[in-house]
């Protein structure tokens, strides 16, 4: 009865679900959409992810080495990184995880790790691209990501993040449509991306890189949107919300020093008792 | 053994199908003559911010009738635009056109390696004071005006489309309904219009009997092609064939799902007389498995080589004429000998308001990967044969089974029509030569 229980209560952690629901959107892709996603390539990220964490883990003797995160990273990899060397797959998923045993302020790493390692090979290499258009945008497929996406969050509690970003990106769509008079079609379109789900759901949401207090990180969300639009329709850059994580990452240690909160523990969903109390997501 | 290959080219592709097309740019006719353009060709040479941008069409009308709206993210100089020769866009669609190659099944009495298959895969408008003057009016402003070749082109500029739409309507273009709210969205993105129409003198001078492509080259980092001032005056949807040729690698759309089309598939002999017929079944078919919201790969090559060819490389005069400016580098061209560094991406898309309804954003890959649209047809052995040649048969109608099968998914063609136009397997019904007891008492 004891393994059955300490099973339960290791199921609280929501990067089971993020693992779950990463997994089904990958098959989903290469079966369903014939994404061009090389197994080589994400069978490399995942081993090179779980290296780096284990040595760095040594490295900087951490209590134990936890498998999760580095699972999560490389799967968000494998959805939104492409790149036609397999040793890029593997400097990714290196960049991924080393960043966060190398760039830390405050006890907290300073960059999302899967973000940090596509915006940095893309900007450097032309072998390394982000496939941003290749979700396509049926509404259908949109709106059960969308929804798998939000178990995952609310698990998370953290959701402010995620629906502030969707917020602000999409009111900021919807102002400029508006402005230049074009069809609200072009906004809903650009709204049912999935790699925008994607992003919004499993990458700007991770807690650990995101303020500590929620009224940091509904500022930090807002900001990210706003830069999006700008690297979107002012530097016609593509995949504009991934870079614009990656800019506004530095600017969350200030955001931390204005408003004091508690750092994020995945493993300990008992500091939330309130938050489990209330029953809504058990 | 043998090995043919046709090829089905864009123009051939739509001129059969007979539907309306129209360009990225709104066709403006000068009277209310019907214009019907059945397909727009668009090479896009992209390479950093650097573009050049070749526009070719099929018009057929009156060309005094011909005029054409374009939006471009600069100014244009009077060097940026040249006219380009139409064989250079001819030969670049044959060398990517989806093709169909052809195998002849060798004599199964000779023994050796049967499935060879296998191993294969492997001075306008002479800006009158007139036109300025009415122009000033509507508060457009004709920044520059140029003729080039047999084309009369202003550059446009305007404080609102209102302005524009009227001074167009004035100065004898017929603009579609709907179009002023397109180009006012164009205009607050700071985007100017390239309008050009022909210069009958000029023309007849020049000699030739159909227009000539138009090239442009800017730089801006919108890596890109208008195609909703194209949805305005489109009978249905229109068909579009963009030739990207940039350094690095394929390019792909970023908001719309680019898919390659089905390729590497056998299908039965009789589809080498209904080539055409069968690319554009199986075009539309796959338009519609996607929701009518894709973008077709169908080609993606580096231009040095290619394997079946359909028609040789472009060489690199042509290339340099199409715009690809990173090959004069003679340094390069010395050390990289035959390469040329071009990879070549062709995409074909069919579009309409409804499904595109925003325009077409690229972006370059790394993806150096080779693609083509390949169609295999095997040949039966049809010599005498000096052996028993009964499993050769029965494998036979497997295949050509299988080919039956995969045509009618490809296609949506009926699986009885296709098959009865195979005939060893219409044959074989009656006698059927590979059975046990036939081989009894022969």
């Amino acid at each position: 009865m004891d393994a059955i229980a300490q099973f339960a209560s290791r199921c609280k952690d929501p990067r089971y679900y993020q693992i779950a629901v990463l997994s089904l959107l990958v098959i989903f892709g290469v079966v369903a959409l014939d994404f061009g996603i090389l197994w080589t390539n994400a069978f490399l990220i995942v081993s090179a992810a779980l290296a780096v964490q284990y040595f760095g883990t040594k490295l900087t003797s951490l209590p134990r080495f936890d498998p999760l995160s580095p699972l999560i990273t490389s799967l968000s990899l494998t959805l939104l990184f492409r790149t036609d060397m397999p040793a890029l797959a593997m400097l990714a998923a290196a960049i991924a995880i080393g960043s966060k045993f190398i760039v830390r302020i405050n006890g907290k790493h300073v960059f999302n790790p899967a973000n940090i390692a596509i915006v940095s090979l893309v900007l450097l290499s032309n072998h390394a691209w982000i496939s941003s258009g290749q979700w396509g945008n049926a509404a259908i497929g949109a709106f059960a990501l969308a929804c798998l996406g939000f178990i995952v969050l609310t698990r998370a509690r953290r959701s402010e993040t995620t629906i502030t970003f969707l917020i602000a990106y999409g009111t900021l769509m919807f102002g400029r449509a508006i402005w230049l008079g074009d069809p609200l079609a072009i906004p809903l379109h650009q709204l049912q991306n999935g790699a925008l789900l994607i992003f919004a759901f499993f990458m700007i949401s991770d807690p650990k890189t995101t303020p500590d207090a929620r009224i940091g990180r509904i500022i930090y969300a807002s900001l990210v949107a706003s830069v999006a639009y700008v690297i979107q329709f002012v530097f016609y850059a593509t995949s504009a919300p991934v870079l614009a994580l990656a800019v506004c990452a530095p600017v969350v240690p200030v955001i931390d020093a204005i408003f004091r909160g508690r750092i994020y523990r995945w493993d300990l969903p008992k500091a939330f008792p309130k938050a489990i109390s209330k029953g809504v997501y058990q | 053994m043998r090995v043919l290959v046709l090829i089905v080219s864009a123009t051939l592709t739509v001129a059969i199908s007979g539907t309306a097309q129209a360009f990225c740019g709104f066709y403006v006719a000068k009277a209310d003559t019907s214009l019907f353009n059945r397909a727009s060709q668009v090479v896009l040479v992209r390479d950093g911010d650097r573009t050049v941008l070749t526009m070719a069409n099929d018009f057929e009308g009156d060309v005094k009738d011909f005029a054409v709206v374009i939006p471009v993210p600069t100014f244009i100089e009077r060097g940026q635009i040249n006219v380009a020769d139409k064989a250079l866009i001819n030969h670049l669609d044959a060398y990517t056109s989806p093709r169909l190659v052809e195998y002849f099944d060798p004599d199964p009495c000779v023994r050796y390696e049967y499935d060879m298959l296998g191993a294969l895969k492997s001075s306008m408008p002479r800006a009158s004071a007139e036109l300025e003057r009415r122009a000033k009016a509507s508060g457009v402003t004709i920044e520059a005006s140029y003729t080039v070749g047999e084309y009369d082109i202003l550059i446009l500029s305007a404080n609102e489309s209102k302005g524009l739409i009227r001074w167009l309507n004035d100065s004898g273009y017929n603009v579609p309904r709907g179009a002023d709210k397109v180009v006012g969205s164009y205009l607050k993105q700071n985007m100017r219009f390239f309008v050009a129409k022909v210069n009958l003198e000029a023309q007849k001078k020049s000699g030739y009997s159909y227009l000539r492509p138009l090239q442009v080259a800017f730089e801006s980092n919108k890596f890109m092609l208008p195609i909703r001032l194209g949805t305005l005056n489109a009978k249905g949807e229109q068909e579009l064939y963009v030739y990207a040729l940039t350094r690095t690698g394929r390019v792909e759309t970023s908001n719309y799902r680019t898919v390659k089309l089905p390729s590497d598939t056998e299908v039965p002999e009789f589809v080498k007389a209904e080539f055409g017929d069968f690319y554009r079944s199986m075009f539309e078919k796959q338009v519609q498995a996607q929701n009518r919201r894709a973008v077709f790969l169908e080609y993606a090559w580096d231009m040095a080589w290619c394997d079946p060819c359909a028609a040789d490389p472009l060489t690199p005069d042509e290339l340099r004429k199409l715009g690809v400016f990173w090959t004069d580098n003679p340094e390069r061209s010395r050390v990289s000998g035959q390469a040329q560094n071009v990879f070549v991406t062709r995409l074909h898309v069919r579009y309409d308001q409804e499904h595109f309804p925003e325009d077409l954003i690229f972006q370059e890959t790394g993806d150096r990967q080779n693609f083509q649209g390949r169609y295999v047809v095997r040949h039966p052995f049809a010599g005498k044969a000096s052996c028993d040649i009964s499993s050769y048969q029965a494998q036979l109608r497997e295949r050509q089974e299988r080919e039956a099968q995969q045509l009618a998914n490809l296609t949506g063609w009926d699986i009885d029509d296709i098959r009865g136009k195979i005939p060893l397997i219409a044959d074989t019904k009656t006698d059927q030569p590979g059975s046990w007891w036939s081989r009894l008492w022969n």
